[in-house]
């Protein structure tokens, strides 16, 4: 038996990596980098999953009706609308980012929850 | 198909096109539309209700878009979703009234319309996630409601709050990248995104023994991507600081309908898109089940060693999802009605806490200190008796909402195996204790003689009708709960059946 989910392999090791680092990294940004390579893994897997050797995608040219003649669109939908659900998600952990970099001066998560507590004593 | 059947589109799509027509309005008329819209969506809600139990089917699909159903985009509703839709709107709404006066005060001027179209956001993901019968579409509705909460809980801007929104977006990103490795895997599996289709497929691999390893893993981060997002024990961190500094419409709406989503979403996927013995088979539950019973004790105990109020009635919200996951944990019938009543009465009873702890703290010159919030409930006595009316349900006051569901967990615990019995028993014995000396201690505190070198400011201006009101009607809603709690309990475990 050959192996060959070469794509899906890549595509879980990616996502252990980026959930590792949103987990455990102490760096906002860091963590943010995480969180995009976590959910590009995704994608990837999607991408790879959707993709059939020799078939092209659903658009009927020179009238070939022939199922076998093409993929399936759906899971290049779902990475398209996961993309812009990431690039939101993103955006809004920037802005989270700047305005916690602009008040205390770090990007350190542990640092600023201590920052935090003192300011409130 | 009937006209009333559009009423749970209809939920979706008012608030979610208010959302976007409420960013371009003036701050008062974005408040009435946001009233408005709120008012319509719960008129709505109670019809559709009234004619679902008059409904013979008990549920229906309804296709958006005339695509059948490989095709196109579903939803599905029956009375559960109902019935759970009402009670969401309803708390939605008496929640963004008592706090009201509040948030004027928290939030910056320019910034208030912004903050009803996060609201309204936050009720179209809620009803969308009731509702949908699509896997993918709760997944993009799941993100959603995660950004409105997020910006809910920043709406009050101090270094507490974008910490703990920050600590919360990195909480829920790892929740909904599981949940969404989840979906992939799933419709690599069964080839479909709709969860009946799903359901079926997943019913052939069980029967033919097909891909049980991959199936197992699907339900496992499913499970735990959505667990992670609903405060369940372990992943709890960003709890106490989002409920406790945020302004308190946004800590009632997140502790009680946010989670609560995350929760109605778990359940929809056991029951409908893997199917109830196939989850058992796969023995997710029992993990849940260990997760929930630590997180009701430890939930407890850290609640008791608070001095803040807001943060003690936070903690009380960690012990109190793990109740819900118990009861999801038990894996029977009565359990999971039992979990989606206390769904309800943790929701009703959780928004009036917070906002009635707005209240007493008001009426301490501010602080939500222990110390300096005795004598608030004669100072602020609407607040005082909501909050006493709040604590002695969740502590399991007979004749209110959180006594039924308590004995409901009971009974439903003597209907499974012995240790899971023994187990539930006496964690409910343990937990109900340690919720009583946190919340009678606060109730007592709230009533007694001030201490002598404290001084209020006299009157700080009346809180005003519509925070009275609200808490009034929150009263009257958590009384109800446990005086009809029959009604309901019968319309959940109907919904349950026609639920899958």
């Amino acid at each position: 038996m050959s192996f060959h989910n070469y794509e899906e392999m890549a595509a879980m090791i990616l996502f252990g990596i980026g959930f590792t680092t949103l987990l455990l990294q102490k760096n906002l940004i860091k963590k943010i980098i995480g969180f995009s390579m976590m959910d590009s893994a995704i994608y990837l897997f999607l991408a790879a999953k959707g993709f059939i050797e020799g078939r092209k995608a659903p658009i009927v040219v020179d009238g070939v009706t022939a199922m076998e003649a093409y993929i399936n669109p759906i899971p290049a939908g779902l990475v398209l609308t996961g993309i812009v659900v990431s690039v939101s998600v993103t955006a809004l952990m920037l802005a989270l980012t700047v305005r916690l970099y602009r008040r205390y001066h770090t990007l350190d998560i542990d640092r600023i929850t201590a920052l935090v507590r003192r300011e409130e004593q | 198909m009937e006209l009333w059947q559009s009423i749970p589109f209809a939920c979706i799509l008012l608030p979610l096109g208010s959302a976007a027509a409420t960013s371009v309005m003036k701050r008062n008329l974005a408040k009435y539309w946001t009233f408005f819209v709120m008012t319509a969506v719960t008129t709505l809600s109670i019809i559709f209700v009234v004619l679902m139990s008059r409904f013979e089917a008990g549920s229906y699909t309804y296709m958006m878009g005339h695509y059948p159903a490989p095709w196109g985009n579903e939803i599905r509703a029956g009375m559960l979703e109902a019935v759970t839709a009402l009670f969401f709107n309803v708390i939605m709404m008496l929640s963004l009234m008592g706090g009201l006066k509040k948030l004027e005060e928290h939030l910056l001027i320019d910034k208030q319309p912004l903050y009803y179209v996060m609201l309204l956001l936050l009720t179209a993901a809620l009803m969308a996630q009731v509702y949908t019968n699509d896997l993918f579409t709760a997944y993009v509705f799941l993100e959603i409601m995660t950004i409105a909460a997020c910006s809910l809980i920043t709406a009050r801007t101090r270094g507490r709050t974008l910490v703990a929104a920050t600590r919360y977006m990195i909480m829920n990103l790892l929740g909904s990248g599981l949940f969404l490795l989840g979906i992939t895997l799933l419709y690599d599996l069964t080839g479909h995104l709709l969860m009946s289709n799903i359901k079926e497929a997943v019913a052939e691999l069980a029967r033919s023994g097909q891909y049980q390893m991959p199936l197992t893993v699907v339900v496992a981060i499913m499970s735990i991507g959505l667990g992670i997002k609903s405060a369940l024990f372990p992943f709890h961190t960003w709890v106490p600081d989002a409920y406790g500094y945020s302004t308190p419409t946004s800590a009632a709406v997140l502790s009680s309908l946010v989670s609560k989503g995350y929760i109605f979403l778990l359940l929809k996927i056991f029951y409908r898109v893997i199917g109830l013995d196939v989850i058992a088979s796969t023995g997710i539950l029992d993990i849940l089940f260990v997760f929930a019973l630590v997180g009701m004790v430890m939930g407890s105990i850290s609640a008791i060693r608070q001095s803040d109020i807001r943060r003690m009635i936070a903690f009380s919200s960690v012990a109190q999802i793990g109740y819900i996951f118990m009861g999801m944990g038990l894996g029977n019938e009565q359990g999971m009605t039992a979990a989606v009543f206390h769904i309800f009465a943790h929701a009703v009873c959780k928004a009036m806490l917070f906002l009635a702890a707005g209240g007493l703290a008001d009426a301490s010159g501010n602080s939500k200190q222990f110390r300096d919030l005795r004598g608030s409930g004669f100072r602020s006595p609407i607040a005082g008796v909501a909050f006493t009316i709040g604590a002695l349900s969740m502590v399991g006051f007979p004749f209110l909402g959180g006594f039924t569901s308590k004995m409901n967990f009971a009974m439903a615990a003597m209907g499974s195996g012995d240790i899971r019995m023994m187990l539930v028993l006496i964690v409910l014995v343990i937990s109900t204790w340690l919720n009583t000396i946190y919340f009678l201690k606060t109730v007592i505190t709230i009533y007694r003689k001030p201490l002598p070198e404290a001084s209020y400011p006299v009157e700080r201006g009346r809180r005003g009708f519509c925070f009275n009101e609200s808490l009034v009607l929150f009263s009257l809603v958590n009384v109800a709960l446990g005086l009809f709690s029959q009604g309901i309990i019968e319309a959940i475990s109907n919904g349950l059946r026609n639920f899958g």
